[in-house]
């Protein structure tokens, strides 16, 4: 692609997203990892599910109602061909990976698992896809173990091998880390699983926004995501689950539209997917996320990837230049999905992005909600930067230049 | 570089701190945490015949909360708890956007942070020095205070 083609692209895309081209404009957006920006069609989206369709979905015995409906269950069925699951029942809908994760480990592993059961998570693990393990773990009389990963954030067939124990029942995995970048072989690993007898969890927050995710090909029991990461709206997000392990699991909430009857002394419960959906839904927020969906499949996975790997090499080489500036994980840009962690020698995180700030640049910086891995690489905190296809060649110039010259503005060679 | 908070005091006591090293002969220690950031603070006083002798500060963390505990040390060394712990009011009321000329005044190079009242996410950076230190004081017994 020529530098004009590129810059092109560059604008067309951009012109999609309102806030991109608002009064933030001159901001250069490096924290999709943490929330993505979001294009037009899903900002009207949302108005136009108030503005049309309006009415408490699932229950009305009349057309408005039965639209939003629809508008509602068009989106699972948008949600279900996108990670390719077999069915609709498969689909839940929640508020976010974490509420999905939460889930599971509530309806699932805190009625399944005995005293002296194990669950295994990797180091790389956000901390919505630990806690609710340790949570469970605790309440059932059983325990988190660690499966660690090498200095480039890759966790090996014989680092699984030796971490998983007869007692282990579940093992909860990201597909994608939100620190390191790099993608979790997770159909290996959800394989090994299986062929012990122990359920696959997957989170698939940072991976769903950035590569074609197939539940099928991967084989993985559940998958999370957040539809806020995926250009979609927040307090949207997706549990997949697989039919005979849902249908097996009891309620998560209890409440309005999850029952199919109740009396004084009992229920019994909706059918899949509606017996995890308790009380109303967002369906607001659903019809957004499937509008997401369509814009990603517009703009088409090869663009996507064949643009987050241009730019994340871009910036690759630049920050190598750097010799202070140390990039954490695989030195291959491809295995980044967009997400580059780095230590400054002698400036604290928290100093980098502020200082980013007044350059009108937005990264993150802490411990990334993974403080076990930040223990694990000895350090209390990092800096983070999160590409998404939207960014362009110029935003990652600016932040270079501004790193480049950070030192010298704190005070250090004076 | 815009404008941002980091001026030359700031960045002065972050890379040369005065007081950030052990203390012999302590009378008291504290130590104050932002878990959430990972600043971590060591204060050390040597408090003697109600007057604070010298002072210290070990640990890490960013710029700010760095720079703070230095300016702070500085500002302390020499006075009474008592009045140690009316100048972290006044940081604190400064900090919160609410302190006015004459207090600023008081609080001298401790006013150069003035400017992260802007930035709510670092409010913690700057005053966990100030926090740890009244604590560390409230817990002395109120004979020391006077």
């Amino acid at each position: 692609m020529t530098e004009q083609e590129r810059k092109e692209q560059d604008e067309k895309i951009r012109a999609d997203f309102p806030l991109l081209t608002g009064k933030y404009g001159e901001y250069a957006y490096l924290d999709s990892a943490a929330t993505s920006q979001k294009p037009r069609v899903v900002i009207e989206a949302e108005k136009e599910f108030y503005e049309a369709y309006n009415a408490n979905p699932l229950r009305g015995l009349y057309q408005l109602s039965v639209e939003a409906t629809d508008r509602y269950e068009e989106a699972r069925e948008a949600v279900r061909v996108f990670i390719h699951a077999g069915s609709c029942e498969e689909i839940i809908f929640t508020r976010n990976a974490t509420e999905s994760l939460n889930l599971v480990a509530y309806a699932y592993a805190m009625n399944t698992l005995k005293e002296g059961d194990e669950i295994l998570v990797t180091i790389l693990e956000h901390h919505s896809n630990f806690l609710p393990w340790l949570n469970a773990a605790k309440r059932c009389g059983g325990r988190v173990n660690f499966l660690e990963c090498d200095e480039s954030g890759r966790i090996t067939e014989e680092a699984f091998r030796e971490a998983f124990t007869d007692r282990t029942r579940i093992v909860a995995m990201t597909q994608v880390s939100n620190v390191m970048g790099r993608e979790n072989d997770i159909a290996l690993f959800a394989r090994l699983t299986h062929e012990k007898g122990a359920v696959f969890v997957a989170d698939g927050a940072q991976s769903v926004p950035h590569l074609p995710v197939d539940v099928k090909a991967l084989d993985v029991d559940f998958l999370a995501f957040s539809g806020h990461k995926m250009l979609g709206p927040m307090g949207i997000g997706v549990l997949y689950g697989k039919r005979e392990l849902l249908n097996k699991m009891n309620p998560f909430l209890y409440g309005g539209e999850m029952i199919e009857t109740v009396t004084r002394m009992g229920a019994t419960y909706a059918e899949l997917p509606h017996k995890f959906e308790a009380g109303t839904v967002n369906a607001a927020g659903a019809y957004g996320l499937s509008k997401a969906i369509e814009y990603m499949n517009q703009i088409g996975f090869d663009t996507i990837r064949e643009r987050e790997d241009h730019l994340t090499r871009f910036a690759m080489e630049r920050l190598q230049q750097n010799q202070h500036l140390k990039l954490l994980g695989s030195k291959d840009p491809l295995e980044h999905h967009g997400i580059l962690t780095f230590v400054l020698e002698g400036v604290h995180p928290h100093d980098i992005a502020a200082i980013l700030d007044a350059e009108k640049i937005c990264i993150r910086a802490g411990h990334h909600c993974a403080q076990p891995l930040m223990q694990f690489m000895k350090t209390p905190s990092t800096a983070r930067v999160s590409l998404a296809f939207y960014n362009t060649e110029e935003e990652i110039l600016r932040l270079v230049n501004a790193l480049e010259t950070m030192r010298e503005k704190l005070g250090f060679f004076s | 570089m815009g404008n941002t908070f980091y001026n030359e005091i700031l960045t002065d006591h972050n890379l040369h701190p005065m007081h950030k090293h052990e203390l012999q002969g302590a009378t008291c220690e504290q130590e104050g945490i932002n878990p959430t950031c990972g600043d971590d603070l060591v204060l050390k006083l040597r408090i003697e015949d109600g007057v604070i002798k010298d002072g210290s500060f070990t640990g890490s963390g960013c710029a700010i909360s760095q720079a703070s505990a230095d300016i702070m040390m500085e500002l302390i060394i020499g006075r009474r708890p008592k009045e140690a712990l009316h100048l972290g009011e006044l940081f604190v009321r400064m900090i919160r956007g609410e302190g006015t000329e004459e207090e600023l005044e008081e609080l001298e190079e401790a006013g150069a942070l003035q400017d992260v009242s802007h930035m709510p996410a670092r409010v913690k950076c700057a005053v966990l020095g100030w926090h740890t230190l009244e604590k560390m004081l409230m817990n002395l017994k109120s004979e020391s205070l006077n």
